[in-house]
């Protein structure tokens, strides 16, 4: 196994990747959207799960920032924090025209998980008085008019388990007809797609969903296709192409080993 | 009283935020137990904590099996908690530069930021890569075709394993006439999530549902005192 994902990485591996229904949807419910509109962006997981959701969380970060989004950035998970912080260096190092409180604000965490969801749909200072830069939001001009999270055009939420995508559903998109979208888990996606399409507009279950979603914006934006940074849930496929053949095989020959030992025993 | 108290709050905070979601004239006491849960939420970390550290001093102190992990378990918590609380190594904030703990608690260069980069990142990411091992291994002793069941659950698997990566397309390239390109893995396992993966998990979701209200009535009308526990 560790071969299997080894060699494709230092071999440099990089597959084509064909847009399926379910990415093509994410891709349009942000990129339809008129440009600067408002996007909460909430990163709801922890650097276990970074080898998989950080590239999808930096795919939605360089879409909305070309589109010129107006993103506000959350975390409702302790380490989420330092997430967002990747997205933000992102930002200031690809985008260095764009302003932090007129184009980007980031909210520190907020413990409470569900807690924190209900109270942002009714009172945005209810929960963030301050940004993390301990600046009120009625001087940051991005959020002095913003009352709550209703006056958002769009949700995303980028998910490794509780409280995250589900959360969201329940009691922002849902309760509010907010639209959502999110980035979550192969683990989780299975839960997540009964909400499509009336409660979420899309999910993108693993880093092969991230990696259509990046073939996506490549099509339609050539100055991200030309960036190598923007191309890392592809550059992932060669190890997963590699470790799932080999899990094939191993089940091949497992399954094997089964039969020719059932059939000594009966013999 | 030790039980009556908490039960009155659990159903007078039930039927505020049932009545809250139900009529509009008290939405506003939604609001005002929502603000109190986050209160609550915060104590409750702190009572996390401190139950984390009595539980392991108990065996550190007992010398029960294991009390090693458990002294290596203390000292990492304190010394985050010390690091994270003085913010050593953080600047003020520029806003605020005569207040000394000002600063962001992760700023780069910081003993917290140095703790997460070096320590929390590696340990955290080297636990979940271990997975692909566990998976590797369970896939050769575990996926067998001892049945009906059991064949369909490794047909379905094999095809989403194959349908995730580029072989998904690559198998059927060339030769699968257009009419027929929904065999193709790829497809097939849209197919799968779309449809089968979506009724079971709806059912699941459903049923979870209908429990969770029976549960919540239960408390609210004071008949489940589990959650209370024992004396």
């Amino acid at each position: 196994m560790f071969l299997a994902v080894a060699i494709p990485i230092l071999t440099k591996t990089v597959f084509p990747e064909v847009v399926s229904k379910q990415a093509k949807m994410v891709f349009d419910a942000i990129d339809e959207l008129p440009d600067g509109s408002r996007i909460l962006m909430s990163w709801d997981f922890d650097p276990a799960s970074q080898g998989e959701l950080l590239p999808m969380a930096q795919a939605f970060t360089r879409h909305c920032s070309i589109k010129g989004h107006k993103q506000y950035y959350m975390a409702l998970w302790p380490l989420g924090s330092p997430m967002v912080d990747l997205s933000i260096d992102t930002i200031q190092s690809e985008y260095p025209d764009m302003v932090y409180g007129e184009d980007y604000v980031k909210f520190d965490y907020k413990t409470g998980g569900e807690a924190v969801i209900r109270m942002i749909t009714q009172d945005l200072r209810g929960m963030f008085e301050l940004d993390s830069k301990g600046v009120s939001l009625d001087d940051i001009p991005m959020t002095k008019n913003v009352k709550n999270i209703q006056d958002m055009d769009l949700i995303i939420n980028v998910s490794a388990g509780d409280p995250g995508t589900k959360q969201w559903v329940q009691f922002a998109a849902t309760p509010f007809g907010i639209t959502t979208v999110s980035g979550c888990t192969g683990v989780q996606a299975p839960q997540m797609y009964p909400y499509i399409p009336e409660q979420l507009a899309g999910v993108l279950g693993a880093i092969k969903a991230a990696a259509e979603y990046e073939a996506a914006i490549d099509e339609a934006y050539p100055s991200i296709a030309a960036n190598p940074r923007a191309q890392e849930a592809k550059r992932r496929m060669g190890p997963q192409l590699v470790a799932h053949s080999l899990m094939i095989v191993l089940i091949l020959i497992g399954n094997w080993i089964f039969f020719m030992s059932r059939k000594r025993g009966q013999a | 009283m030790k039980r009556t108290v908490p039960l009155i709050i659990a159903i007078v905070a039930g039927f505020v935020l049932l009545i809250a979601n139900f009529i509009p004239f008290a939405e506003g006491w939604g609001l005002t137990a929502q603000e109190w849960f986050n209160i609550l939420a915060v104590g409750a970390m702190i009572l996390g904590g401190g139950n984390l550290v009595k539980l392991h001093l108990m065996k550190v102190s007992g010398q029960r099996k294991g009390w090693g992990y458990s002294v290596v378990t203390i000292g990492c918590f304190l010394g985050t908690l010390v690091f994270g609380l003085l913010k050593i190594g953080v600047h003020p904030n520029e806003l605020y530069p005569n207040v000394s703990w000002s600063g962001y608690y992760l700023e780069s260069g910081s003993s917290l930021w140095w703790i997460y980069q070096h320590m929390i990142v590696p340990l955290t990411s080297m636990m979940f890569a271990m997975l692909a091992f566990y998976v590797a291994t369970a896939a050769f002793r575990a996926f067998r075709a001892k049945n009906t069941e059991a064949t369909l659950l490794l047909v379905t698997a094999g095809i989403v394993l194959l349908g995730r990566t580029y072989a998904g397309v690559w198998l059927f390239e060339g030769w699968l006439p257009e009419s027929m390109q929904w065999l193709r893995f790829d497809n097939l396992t849209v197919w799968i999530m779309d449809i089968p993966n979506t009724a079971g998990t709806r059912a699941i979701t459903i049923g979870i549902a209908l429990g969770v209200v029976a549960t919540s009535l239960r408390i609210l009308l004071g008949v489940d005192r589990s959650y209370l526990g024992q004396d």
